[in-house]
């Protein structure tokens, strides 16, 4: 089986291409990349006006299996992803049961690889149960496949049980994942503390809380010369924590999603809880220093933290409602809308925020068009306008702010090795 | 002129962000009338006959609830009451659900109360004609204690322009303070602010026309009004503040702080008041307490509101 890609723009920011070429599948690998390469009988694809991208790859994602199927699963979570342009997920272990030994990550590959649309990496607990105590079985599960180790919904309260992760997985060179948010500053609340909650009179969750949680794994990061990867971050003041600490040569990595790019505690309405999410959407200055950090490399990586919830769990007073909502199918049009269309990021750095550099900091075998790499490919019309509309959806979560946004840009057509999963927007 | 244009016909009474000065003014205005009802020999009068009300309270309340059937039988309407803990509620059906069972049945107002901020925003969105009062929304808001509160300044004062009224006590858990923060603020009152820093929300200060003093004298120096918010134990068993004697030496409202107010300064309380801690008694039964009068006047304003509301108020 051979895909010609024809006359797309070629943005290769791991092999520095950004420039029109043509591109060679065969057997399921890039077979070549190079002007006016010949069909020679190969299926080809048009792709004359469009980017032409190694597969995006979102590292924080909830595909709630096992357990919370109803909430969504591995087929309609990878339709998703392959619906947004995604090649790659890694998923979070706060499933039911925990994944948190290396049993389940078996079995969890094993239906990824049958069922799934897309790869799935699997993210293993760092603790057991995520209890945040004793260490799960982290090299059993590194044997098996996990990708990396994140509590993740819940902050490793114990500094003493995160240096020993970080000295531990040492050997088995995988980066922990962090949810930074100081536990006692966060309780019951349910959007940002700032002028709109002092209003609203809902509960909140000051920034502090993530920036002394960030603050306190970079110091452990740093005494045990280990690696830690700050997940979601939201707050202004972590991004410059961030951002002085790799100036010092701390191995500390970030991830930021689109909505904290883009929407702050002002969207709030309390009478629907699309907007609830932890962390939670912050202040302007924020936004900002986020999308700043995202610019300068600072923070390495756009991530959704895809969390689709049952449609009568969101339909709640807001206080009761669950936190997160579904983002692989809006992710890649909102980050060209707010980011790429208004000059902040080329499409170079776009691409290099949404799969070279999760695959350079999490070791992954993506992110990158060079020959003999798997043909993991994105194609993205950068210029396509359209309307989010949750009915739209291929995951079963609907509640996301994102609905009703109108935005400039999305893929039109997501390769994994070698084979069409998505074509304009529909998923096999 | 414009004030007999204004109609509350069909409006949901959900937040006194969402009424202008003259929506304000007309319920003050039928409130004064309503008073006179209250004062009467027989209390019945015809207006909302035909007319049903159901309350739902989340949270218990003897007052609030009590106050608006009260308002309600006055009026001549039929008032059902359904509690928490005395229906499908406790087996788990939703806000939704138990709103949609409430308008099928036909009621033409739907009163309620809930822990959640903005539950009662959420119901206005999910019913379609009974009309929703908001008896109180979590910490957001109380507008018939809003509403309550200037028909009382109004009443002893003869106008609201103006006036400086100091709220003291826990701001940040208070429904009625921020009710009182749209609703005062509407009616061109100064509004000051005290409490421990424990419980003021750490970025109202960024809401334009609002004073927040970091101690109670400063607040209440040359009041007209100060109203005494409840302070609840559980704020310190949460840490939010040392003691009951320490919160009523350095917050408590009496005899002595008064003299830094005004010599007309009427006090205000929502009730239920906890006496020697955040109002001294001899505040509370004193010549500037208008506390029980409080009580009344909500009978009064939430006859207006149900009036206003059900059929416009035409006489």
């Amino acid at each position: 089986m051979k895909l010609l890609i024809k006359g797309g723009h070629v943005v290769d920011p791991a092999n520095d291409i950004d420039k029109v070429v043509d591109v060679l599948v065969e057997d399921g690998k890039i077979a070549a990349v190079g002007e006016n390469l010949a069909a020679d009988g190969a299926e080809v694809v048009d792709a004359a006006g469009k980017v032409v991208a190694p597969g995006l790859i979102d590292m924080h994602v909830h595909f709630r299996e096992p357990g919370q199927e109803a909430k969504e699963d591995f087929i309609s979570g990878t339709k998703a992803a392959a619906a947004g342009g995604f090649t790659r997920v890694a998923t979070m272990p706060n499933t039911r049961p925990v994944v948190d030994d290396a049993s389940l990550v078996r079995s969890l590959k094993a239906r990824a690889a049958y069922e799934g649309r897309v790869h799935i990496d699997i993210i293993g607990a760092l603790t057991k149960g995520q209890e945040g105590k004793e260490l799960a079985e982290v090299g059993d599960m590194t044997y098996e496949g996990a990708v990396a180790f994140s509590d993740d919904g819940h902050f490793v309260k114990s500094a003493k049980t995160l240096l020993n992760g970080l000295d531990y997985l040492r050997a088995f060179d995988k980066i922990i994942i962090n949810h930074d948010e100081e536990p006692s500053l966060v309780e019951e609340g349910v959007m940002n503390e700032g002028h709109a909650s002092a209003m609203l009179g809902l509960k909140g969750r000051p920034t502090v809380a993530e920036d002394i949680a960030v603050m306190r794994d970079i110091m452990l990061a740093e005494y045990a010369d280990a690696k830690i990867h700050v997940a979601h971050i939201s707050s202004g003041r972590s991004v410059e924590l961030v951002r002085e600490a790799k100036a010092r040569g701390v191995k500390v990595t970030a991830e930021v999603t689109p909505h904290h790019l883009t929407m702050t505690d002002e969207m709030v309405d309390f009478t629907d809880s699309c907007t609830k999410v932890n962390p939670p959407l912050r202040r302007d200055k924020d936004v900002e220093a986020c999308i700043a950090g995202l610019m300068d490399g600072t923070i390495d990586m756009i991530v959704t933290d895809h969390s689709p919830h049952a449609e009568e769990e969101k339909d709640q007073e807001y206080m009761y409602a669950p936190s997160g909502f579904p983002g692989l199918e809006t992710s890649l049009g909102v980050i060209l809308t707010s980011l790429y269309h208004t000059g902040k990021l080329t499409m170079s750095q776009v691409i290099d925020r949404m799969s070279a550099a999760p695959a350079k900091v999490f070791s992954l075998p993506a992110g990158s068009l060079a020959v003999g790499a798997a043909a993991d490919i994105t194609i993205i019309d950068t210029e396509a306008e359209w309307t989010v509309e949750a009915e739209k959806f291929y995951t079963r979560g609907t509640h996301s702010p994102f609905v009703g946004q109108h935005l400039k840009g999305k893929a039109v057509m997501t390769i994994v090795d070698g084979k069409i999963v998505m074509k304009d927007g529909i998923v096999e | 002129m414009g004030k007999n244009q204004v109609s509350l016909f069909g409006k949901d009474v959900l937040d006194l962000k969402y009424f202008s000065p003259e929506e304000i003014g007309l319920v003050l205005e039928t409130a004064k009338e309503m008073k006179n009802i209250i004062h009467r020999d027989i209390k019945k009068v015809p207006t909302l006959r035909g007319k049903s009300i159901v309350t739902v309270f989340y949270e218990p309340s003897t007052r609030t609830r009590t106050s608006f059937e009260t308002a309600g039988k006055y009026l001549g309407a039929d008032v059902v009451n359904i509690t928490a803990g005395t229906s499908s509620i406790v087996k788990g059906e939703s806000l939704r659900d138990t709103m949609l069972t409430v308008q099928a049945m036909g009621f033409d107002a739907i009163i309620m109360r809930h822990k959640a901020d903005g539950a009662a925003e959420y119901a206005a969105k999910v019913v379609d004609h009974p009309v929703i009062i908001n008896a109180g929304d979590g910490a957001h808001a109380h507008p018939s204690q809003g509403l309550l509160n200037l028909f009382t300044l109004m009443q002893h004062k003869g106008h609201l322009e103006g006036l400086k009224v100091a709220i003291v006590g826990d701001i940040l858990h208070s429904r009625v303070a921020r009710s009182d923060i749209w609703g005062m603020r509407q009616m061109g009152i100064e509004l000051h602010l005290a409490g421990p820093k424990t419980m003021m929300p750490r970025f109202l200060f960024e809401e334009p026309g609002i004073v927040i003093h970091d101690n109670v004298e400063d607040a209440i120096r040359e009041a007209d009004a100060i109203e005494v918010l409840r302070i609840q134990l559980e704020r310190m068993k949460a840490g939010l503040f040392p003691t009951r004697r320490e919160y009523a030496r350095i917050y408590g409202i009496n005899d002595e702080r008064l003299k830094l107010a005004k010599k007309d300064v009427l006090i205000l309380h929502p009730g239920p008041m906890n006496k020697g801690l955040e109002i001294s008694p001899y505040v509370a039964y004193g010549e500037h307490t208008a506390i029980q009068e409080q009580v009344e006047n909500g009978v009064a304003v939430r006859m207006a509101l149900l009036t206003l509301v059900l059929t416009g108020g035409s006489k």
